[in-house]
């Protein structure tokens, strides 16, 4: 079977005052369809910036990237923006989801940027809000919403265009030991549904969840990288 | 959806927000103000001179109307001359003198004097009691009552050419007021008087005697304006004629002035929205730095972004500008009454003269404005560095 993700030899470097710190060197590893990965390693490793690097929303200094059969690594910022849209959901450790748009909406926004008509759209978010338990929550603000509720709601918000990768900056980062674990629930039921989850984490009960896990270190692949 | 979160992103901070709104609405007041000024007196004029439908003004060569003391002679002979003109269906001639007469104070008061044939003149609209019918009668302004202490009815004594130094006039008549008129080119705060023309002529002696100061003429209808001027000119040399275009295009020479101002208060007032909505808008987007990460990171294109934020200062110029319709109309009313205090104005000129096409111009100009001043907070909103911008979220 494919990969869906393969990296190969990806490197990424930052200037920072008098030289360059090399965030990450060399790392190789494959997502195959359906795995759930955790990308644990200490803070300033390269895990954030590995997983900006498979969300598209940075470009590699060198090496490639190919996701779901796609060359990721050279793309330009429409065809980055449109892969993102279309193969990538993003959940982050602060939830970000816009403040003035109730639950439902926010869920909408991605189904409404590519498109999507209204009824289809209208249909899959009371289907994303009922799948992570949020039915009842749809027209509550996010200021309305628990922290577990509105991570909730952005994973719903990830999955609204069915993306071949569910990319996830520490999930549970914001949230409290119970609900961190109702959070790791969510993410084996999303796995077990077929979902490919990559997660960058330092919860230990979230990276022991997860089918397999990369250790990072120094901005290298340290453990891990073999499925 | 970017509309939507357009007009939540203006709804987040309310106040902030009507405030904006209020600053926008006072710039476009005053643009809207400024092209009705520059746009205005023109049009106001036109309408001015064509109060009474005489399109032509004769005036002695080289002069203006009632620029100077100067008149035309043998008036009755050029009055007939022009009459003969094919297309030409009145001439109203008109004589000016200043005419003294004695309050009921016993003090003496200066009027302006129109001397006209009632049944062309063009001068004034009858008010009240009743007009020139004969030899023996005038008609005064409200303010020649006031100043003299007269009434309708009263039969007063009035003097052309008196000297101070030897107490002698060149004319005296006796002459009842038998109405009261509003003089369409004359200041109302000048006391002025109209009488039949053969009275100031008689009354001014050898100086005024078959003179006028002016003649006005109108040409019937489907006639071309500026032939009937060409044909006045040539039936003396001493004449010259002006047409309504002539007429504005020398007043606009003269208020020239006026609408370089209105120009550069406009185009200042209008940089000042500009600025105004850039900065707001800017602001919004500094503070929604990260929610615009946000937003590009789940795929929403750069475009997506420059359309919200330049909805934004659309929506915010839009409203503002609608309110600064009505704000700029109470505005020029309130100017209206200071700037018809000018002295020797016309009390029937406006220099505000709202029309929908200025509306409609200071409109299109802000809605312009309104898409210049969020491109700067756009291009900036579409430029943030996604992963550098949530980095730094998530460090705050």
């Amino acid at each position: 079977m494919n990969p869906i993700v393969e990296v190969r030899e990806l490197a990424r470097d930052y200037s920072m005052g008098s030289g360059a710190v090399h965030a990450l060197r060399g790392v190789t590893f494959d997502v195959h369809a359906g795995e759930w990965v955790a990308i644990v390693g200490p803070s300033g490793c390269g895990k954030s910036t590995l997983l900006n690097l498979l969300g598209a929303v940075d470009a590699p200094d060198a090496g490639s990237l190919t996701i779901d059969g796609e060359r990721i690594d050279r793309l330009g910022d429409t065809a980055a923006t449109a892969f993102r849209l279309r193969r990538i959901g993003f959940v982050f450790q602060r939830f970000y989801l816009m403040p003035a748009l109730s639950a439902s909406e926010n869920v909408e926004l991605p189904m409404a940027e590519a498109k999507m008509p209204r009824d289809e759209r209208r249909a899959r978010v009371l289907e994303l809000l009922g799948y992570v338990g949020l039915a009842s929550r749809a027209d509550h603000r996010p200021s309305q919403l628990s922290g577990g509720e509105q991570q909730r709601v952005a994973i719903a918000r990830a999955l609204a265009n069915r993306p071949a990768l569910l990319l996830a900056d520490e999930p549970t980062g914001e949230l409290d030991a119970a609900t961190g674990l109702e959070m790791i629930d969510l993410f084996r039921r999303l796995n077990r549904d077929g979902t490919t989850i990559v997660v960058v984490t330092h919860d230990a009960q979230m990276a022991a969840a997860a089918g397999r896990r990369i250790q990072m270190r120094d901005g290298a692949i340290v453990n891990g990288a073999e499925a | 959806m970017p509309i939507r979160l357009a007009l939540l992103a203006l709804l987040r901070h309310k106040a902030r927000t009507l405030l904006a709104l209020l600053g926008i609405a006072v710039s476009a007041a005053l643009l809207l103000d400024m092209v009705m000024l520059a746009s205005g007196m023109r049009e106001n004029f036109q309408g001015f001179l064509m109060l009474r439908g005489y399109q032509l003004r004769v005036a002695p060569k080289g002069t203006l109307p009632f620029d100077s003391d100067a008149t035309i002679d043998s008036a009755a002979a050029v009055i007939s001359a022009i009459r003969t003109i094919p297309g030409v269906s009145a001439v109203s001639p008109v004589l000016g003198a200043q005419v003294q007469t004695t309050s009921v104070r016993d003090s003496t008061v200066t009027a302006f004097t129109l001397g006209i044939l009632p049944d062309v003149q063009g001068d004034y609209e009858f008010v009240r009691g009743a007009d020139l019918t004969d030899s023996t009668s005038l008609v005064a302004n409200e303010r020649w009552l006031a100043v003299t202490g007269h009434q309708l009815g009263d039969t007063v004594t009035l003097a052309v050419g008196y000297d101070p130094q030897l107490r002698t006039v060149v004319g005296e008549r006796r002459l009842v007021v038998r109405g009261v008129a509003r003089f369409f080119y004359i200041a109302a705060t000048q006391p002025t008087l109209a009488m039949p023309l053969s009275v100031l002529q008689a009354m001014g002696g050898s100086t005024r005697r078959d003179r006028v100061s002016l003649l006005m003429v109108k040409a019937a209808a489907g006639v071309e304006e500026e032939a009937v001027r060409v044909r006045v000119e040539q039936v003396s040399a001493r004449i010259s004629a002006i047409s309504l275009a002539g007429a504005t295009e020398a007043v606009e020479q003269r208020l020239g002035y006026f609408k370089q101002l209105a120009l550069v208060l406009g185009s200042i007032s209008l940089a000042v929205g500009v600025l105004l909505v850039t900065t707001l808008i800017t602001i919004g987007v500094n503070e929604r730095a990260g929610e615009i990460a946000v937003l590009r990171a789940i795929g929403v294109a750069k475009g997506s972004i420059v359309w919200q934020v330049v909805t934004e200062g659309v929506v915010l110029t839009g409203i503002g500008a609608i309110s600064g319709v009505g704000l700029g109309l109470i505005t020029a009313r309130w100017l209206e009454t200071i700037l018809s205090d000018f002295p020797g104005l016309p009390a029937t000129f406006h220099f505000f003269v709202f029309q929908p096409r200025d509306a409609g111009i200071a409109l299109a100009m802000l809605a312009a404005a309104g898409m210049l001043s969020g491109i700067y907070p756009a291009w900036r909103a579409a430029s943030l560095p996604i992963a550098g911008t949530l980095r730094r979220e998530a460090v705050a």
